[in-house]
């Protein structure tokens, strides 16, 4: 499914957008549903989801354990509205199983249970475990001699878990150039600003250092996404893709305000950012 | 289950057990492979990276990924053995082993090395006492205590065709065979080593030699000790030890590790609930050991032949005396 001709990319890029706005619009509601969830990450992340799980990814939703299927780890793993929405959009979720989010007895956890939903690679949540589980899955597919990839998606303030160095470390001394790290750089954790909290510049330098090959694109432009994602990787290194997102992205009210972190909408905000979306679509 | 023991004089490091097995599933079965956090040599692994070096990862001294990324090794079709020292490998990498491998099911086998007080000198840094307590608590994991190079095998070749996370808890104290060639581990069954019906005598590890030892004793001073080897002690056979608490005057549980928590808290967790009777819980009593030998560290908390055997005349006093 992999976006290979230019002359297409047009049309894709129109066909990511328009899906993207849907997800952000079915994550807003489940929050709003839930009265729990992080929408300014799920919002901040939405395009990248998308772009991978509607055109890079090699994938087959009627049969989500297809031993050759490339991996996604959503390792910042409190984002689960867009993660369920984006597997809703992509045919791998019922949409009607999203009106349950957080329910009682619902497949859909706050966070991801790969044993309840199909599509979900890894039980994420507490933060600094998806690279690792990352690494470890580009390794089998290097012992395997098997072609797919991996791909995993942090946030930047969840950079700050060591977890993730020690990991950056092992996939470049194993070479791993069929691992794809996507760092949804919205410069806001929960508390703060990342870099009042913990200054994470310079980013893209601290991966270079540590052996990576990094790319750094607009989070929100698809077709930016496309051409880092699915690009050829560089022999013998693995690949950071430092997406600059805004938290919140799409809706006035919520955009880059460190409240909307995991800030839940009311009735009328919640009609607003619905109205603002579906006008972005126009 | 009961089975015949036959105590050899010789003694064992069972890591030599645990390492020639994995080379040998290694060489029968692609998916088997080995991860190690720099512990080439404590592992006894050289051999296993010289013979399959595609198959063994070193992500150097990193406990949180070397379990995470077993976790992800696991969930592409591999079987990792995921090997290290048992107080780096538990306690640094805690919550790896609770989301990525009890919750997330992940078929990853954690070998925890030179647990216990084997590392004596080295002190209570190195010392892994708490493991059994932190990791028997964690849903889907199985924990597994065998107690001689037999049972280390068996565990061993189980531990691969088991789809699951499993924690091996394995020592480097040389220590006794007692079982025959043809054990076959099951998980839930305690395997009794010896009948006995004045009292009950439960252990794990390197300490089931030293129980037997301990009946031997309590046999000339004609009392009759039953012999348990908890080596499975997540599941836990419940009717084992049930029936050693209604059939006996008392338990005495003997581990090489704090006696908050590990089998002593799981046995005395079952007798509350099913049939209370008097349990005695050896092991190191809620203290950071001092300074000395492993052989020096076990006979400070009584944890030698003579102390079980003193405990146990203890705990049939107390149950005389009401």
């Amino acid at each position: 499914m992999s976006a290979t001709n230019t002359e297409e990319i047009p049309g894709l890029e129109r066909r990511l957008r328009q899906a993207s706005i849907a997800v952000r619009r079915n994550a807003l509601r489940m929050v709003h549903h839930a009265k729990l969830g992080h929408p300014g990450g799920d919002f901040s992340s939405t395009d990248v989801l998308v772009t991978l799980y509607l055109s890079v990814m090699k994938i087959d939703p009627r049969n989500p354990a297809w031993p050759d299927r490339d991996r996604f780890v959503m390792s910042k793993g409190h984002c689960s509205a867009a993660l369920y929405a984006t597997l809703a959009a992509a045919g791998m979720l019922e949409e009607a199983a999203l009106a349950t989010y957080m329910d009682p007895l619902s497949l859909l956890n706050g966070h991801p249970d790969r044993n309840k939903v199909a599509g979900v690679e890894a039980n994420t949540g507490p933060l600094g475990h998806g690279l690792p589980i990352a690494t470890g899955c580009a390794l089998a597919a290097k012992m395997q001699r098997a072609a797919w990839r991996t791909f995993v998606l942090t946030g930047d303030g969840e950079l700050q878990e060591g977890s993730n160095w020690e990991a950056a470390l092992c996939a470049a001394q194993y070479k791993l150039d069929n691992l794809v790290l996507i760092v949804d750089r919205n410069r806001i954790q929960q508390g703060d600003f990342t870099e009042s909290t913990i200054n994470m510049n310079p980013l893209g330098e601290k991966w270079r250092a540590f052996g990576w090959h990094v790319i750094e694109v607009n989070g929100h432009n698809h077709g930016e996404l496309l051409r880092a994602l699915s690009g050829p990787a560089l022999p013998g290194k693995p690949t950071c893709v430092i997406a600059n997102t805004i938290k919140g992205h799409g809706v006035s009210f919520m955009e880059n305000n460190p409240a909307w972190h995991h800030g839940v909408p009311t009735d009328a905000q919640l009609a607003q950012a619905l109205d603002e979306l579906a006008k972005e679509e126009l | 289950m009961s089975v015949e023991v036959a105590t050899s004089a010789d003694l064992f490091d069972c890591r030599n057990a645990f390492v020639s097995t994995l080379e040998e599933m290694a060489a029968a079965d692609r998916r088997v492979c080995a991860v190690v956090n720099d512990s080439v040599s404590s592992t006894k692994l050289k051999g296993f990276r010289e013979k399959f070096p595609d198959r063994f990862v070193n992500v150097g001294i990193a406990e949180q990924n070397m379990v995470g990324t077993s976790a992800g090794l696991a969930s592409a079709g591999m079987i990792p053995f995921c090997c290290g020292a048992s107080c780096f490998l538990t306690a640094r990498a805690m919550e790896q082993v609770k989301v990525d491998l009890g919750y997330a099911k992940n078929n990853v086998k954690l070998c925890g090395m030179s647990s216990g007080m084997a590392y004596g000198e080295l002190g209570p840094t190195h010392h892994s006492i708490e493991d059994l307590a932190w990791t028997r608590v964690i849903p889907n994991l199985m924990v597994v205590v065998p107690a001689d190079p037999i049972e280390t095998r068996a565990v061993m070749l189980w531990a691969r065709d088991y789809v699951g996370p499993v924690f091996v808890r394995l020592s480097r104290m040389p220590v006794p065979k007692l079982l025959s060639g043809d054990f076959v581990f099951e998980p839930g069954k305690a395997v009794t080593l010896r009948e006995g019906d004045d009292i009950a005598l439960l252990a794990n590890g390197v300490l089931v030699a030293r129980a037997l030892q301990a009946a031997e004793k309590l046999h000339e001073r004609r009392i009759g000790a039953r012999v348990l080897n908890m080596s499975s002690m997540a599941p836990m056979d419940r009717e084992a030890v049930i029936a050693a608490a209604r059939e006996t005057r008392g338990i005495v549980t003997i581990e090489e590790a704090s006696v908050y928590g590990g089998l002593g808290g799981a046995v005395a967790e079952i007798i509350a609930d099913e049939h209370p009777t008097l349990v005695k819980r050896m092991g190191v009593p809620g203290v950071f050991a001092p300074t000395g030998s492993v052989e020096f560290l076990l006979e400070h908390f009584g944890l030698t032949a003579s102390g079980i055997e003193k405990a146990a005349v203890e705990l049939l006093n107390k149950a005389a005396m009401g």
